[in-house]
């Protein structure tokens, strides 16, 4: 692995950069529709695509990581919280996780 | 006159229920970085320059794969690329003669979560209310990294396994409830997932690594669907929707 901190640095400066620039510089509207659809779809697309499969794969068999996803799909469903889709994927998982490992 | 004091302690309330659930997830980050072998130190820095959950876990991924700053730099350009809408239309709802230093403060809190309060605020966004807001989720984001870390040892195993699902829990908490009310959404999530179960089990892509495969990914198929699919709606939040709507009858 290369410099942590110069990673850290990396980082930081891009995202802060990119959080700045736009509240700093850009005081009118972006009227592109394209633009304006890529950028509205990419967060559905990156936290979809970082969740599957990984989910699977973060849990000590892929049985338990799927049933996390299903419970948090349907939790996140019905309108519970950010907080209580993520505790009861948890808990979900380890109680599975008492009876399949 | 705006209250700048009732502002701030509004912010902090809001900030709340933010930070508890920050709290849950970057512990898991924590334990992801311990994982990879980052000190607490390191971890507790990056949670608190970066303050992303989904820049970070990437990060970590680049990281222990040793690539290059650029591919660093990419990735935390295209997965935080929302963020510059956010403060696209954050820039919008401030009023037009917040002062320069305002402009650079509330730029460090802009996340999915502070963005979506701030965008529900009545009227203007005073900046202060972004500072009450921040000046609790940020440190909690720090001090769950820090513990997540320090304590990945002592706790039970099953415990730490159990919680490395929250951060993929608070993900999909984000990305279904606006899939309910919009289809193209859901086929759009279903899509994204499918695809990415393809690069990540079909042997053809293993030499790409993992941070850019969501790259590859996110600007492929975010790109496709703009083209297939154009949406006159650049904002993530259905209450920033709301907000323009009401704008526009405005207008």
């Amino acid at each position: 692995m290369r410099d942590v901190y110069a990673y850290i640095a990396v980082m930081a400066v891009v995202t802060y950069l990119i959080r700045v620039l736009p509240l700093t510089l850009i005081r009118r509207e972006i009227h592109n529709v394209r633009i304006r659809s890529f950028l509205y779809y990419i967060p559905y697309v990156t936290l979809s695509v970082m969740t599957f499969p990984a989910i699977l794969d973060s849990t000590g068999s892929q049985l338990s990581g799927l049933a996390g996803l299903v419970g948090a799909v349907l939790l996140a469903w019905f309108g519970a919280s950010l907080f209580s889709v993520a505790v009861a994927a948890c808990v979900l998982v380890f109680v599975l996780e008492l009876f399949i490992c | 006159m705006v209250n700048h004091r009732k502002s701030f302690f509004d912010g902090m309330r809001d900030g709340i229920p933010i930070a508890l659930g920050y709290f849950a997830v970057s512990f898991t980050l924590g334990i992801a970085c311990r994982n990879i072998g980052l000190s607490a130190l390191h971890a507790t820095v990056m949670s608190f320059t970066n303050l992303t959950s989904a820049g970070e876990f990437a990060a970590l991924g680049i990281m222990a794969a040793g690539a290059s700053y650029w591919e660093m730099a990419l990735s935390q350009l295209v997965i935080n690329l929302r963020y510059m809408l956010m403060s696209c239309s954050l820039s919008q709802k401030m009023a037009p003669d917040t002062p320069m230093y305002h402009r650079l403060l509330v730029g460090y809190g802009v996340t999915d979560e502070i963005f979506g309060i701030s965008v529900n605020v009545p009227g203007r966004l005073d900046p202060f209310y972004a500072y009450g807001a921040v000046c609790i989720a940020s440190p909690a984001w720090a001090l769950g990294t820090f513990l997540g870390v320090v304590l990945v040892n002592v706790l039970p195993a099953r415990i730490v396994v159990a919680l490395s699902v929250a951060l993929y829990g608070m993900f999909i908490a984000i990305i279904v409830p606006p899939a309910r009310k919009d289809r193209l959404l859901a086929g759009l999530i279903l899509v994204s997932m499918a695809l990415s179960w393809v690069f990540a089990r079909v042997p053809l892509f293993d030499g790409i690594s993992g941070g850019m495969k969501i790259i590859i990914l996110t600007v492929l198929i975010s790109g496709v669907a703009a083209f297939l699919f154009p949406v006159d709606r650049g904002l993530t939040s259905g209450a920033e929707e709301q907000k323009k709507e009401e704008g526009e009858e405005h207008a």
